[in-house]
């Protein structure tokens, strides 16, 4: 219950702040990076999900890598606008230990998501959403609302709502350039 | 700098609001009592708002993959609805959206064609529809949702 009072008021304050602007034009808006002190970031909660193809997907099996969680849905026009991003995010950040998850919570399924990460030729992995991992991460009331993992598993950044796509470049060069796990 | 702080307070506070209806709610006003005779249609009018800052797709969304708003009725008691009537929707621009799209927003109004037919008892009842919609505003769209309408309907004998 915590969690959900505590992302309704991050929802407000997102929406307080889109409506002031930021997302006006939100590929070209600069920003300072959101990640949190390494003292005060909290362990991502596991989850296992399946994939476009029916395998079981772990997010701890990404431990060690720096992972852009993205919740979203075919419904939600704000996501759409963040999925480019993220493909060239996929792409280029491949080899620095990174990975894009995306969390799809469209009621429909496969039904819905698949025929549209098709037509968008998305590169990153793809998971269908259920309830309890949503439960997990606070409920996701909203979307996109996504979580940036450092590479021990922690959640460095919270993005509720769209964000400038400089937010997501300045925190991922934050969690890049950060000693790896155990040195 | 005065105002921008009016501005961020006046934001909050608009935020707090829509916590406070819930942030992705759509009020409905209950609808008049309907005088139906039998086999001769009446209308129900379901006044519907968004708060601010807040809009929902239309009937006829502008794009395949978004969630029309959708009145529905299942037959009940000799009660039956035969035709939904939507109001045009506004062209409007978003941050994320390239193309315009047709939304409802603030105040407006859905109508629906009820009949009784020769089983409905006479007398008053409530005939209860679901209403279903998803609602964004310019940074971050909320989980469709169906909510119940309920139209107070009199039997004439």
């Amino acid at each position: 219950m915590r969690a959900v009072t505590l992302l309704k008021t991050l929802s407000a304050i997102a929406l307080a702040v889109g409506l002031a602007g930021c997302a006006r034009n939100p590929e070209s808006v600069q920003a300072a990076s959101t990640v949190k002190s390494e003292p005060t970031r909290k362990a991502a909660p596991d989850f296992t999900l399946k994939d476009a193809d029916g395998k079981m997907v772990k997010l701890s099996d990404y431990k060690g890598k720096v992972v852009l969680l993205n919740f979203w849905a075919t419904w939600c026009g704000p996501c759409k606008i963040e999925i480019p991003w993220f493909k060239e995010f996929e792409t280029n950040y491949k080899n620095k230990g990174f990975a894009v998850l995306g969390v799809a919570m469209d009621d429909e399924g496969w039904d819905a998501v698949r025929p549209y990460i098709q037509q968008q030729a998305v590169n990153y992995r793809v998971l269908m959403g259920t309830e309890p991992v949503g439960a997990l991460y606070g409920g996701v009331e909203s979307l996109p609302t996504s979580f940036l993992i450092d590479r021990q598993g922690r959640i460095a950044a919270t993005h509720i709502g769209l964000v400038s796509k400089s937010v997501y470049v300045n925190d991922l060069k934050d969690l890049f350039d950060a000693p790896a796990a155990g040195k | 700098m005065t105002s921008k702080i009016f501005s961020t307070l006046l934001l909050l506070a608009n935020s707090g609001f829509l916590l406070a209806q819930g942030l992705n709610s759509l009020a409905v006003t209950p609808p008049a009592e309907v005088a139906l005779k039998r086999g001769v249609p009446g209308t129900a009018k379901i006044k519907l708002k968004l708060p601010p800052g807040l809009h929902c797709n239309t009937n006829t969304p502008s794009d395949e993959y978004l969630i029309p708003l959708k009145l529905t009725f299942a037959p009940a008691n000799g009660l039956e609805s035969t035709e939904i009537t939507y109001p045009k929707g506004k062209d409007e621009t978003y941050s994320f959206s390239k193309k315009p799209l047709n939304v409802y927003s603030g105040e407006f109004e859905v109508q629906a064609s009820l009949k009784a037919g020769t089983t409905a008892s006479a007398g008053p009842q409530v005939f209860h529809g679901k209403l279903r919609y998803q609602a964004c505003n310019d940074s971050m769209c909320f989980a469709p949702k169906t909510i119940d309408v309920k139209i107070p309907v009199v039997v004439a004998n």
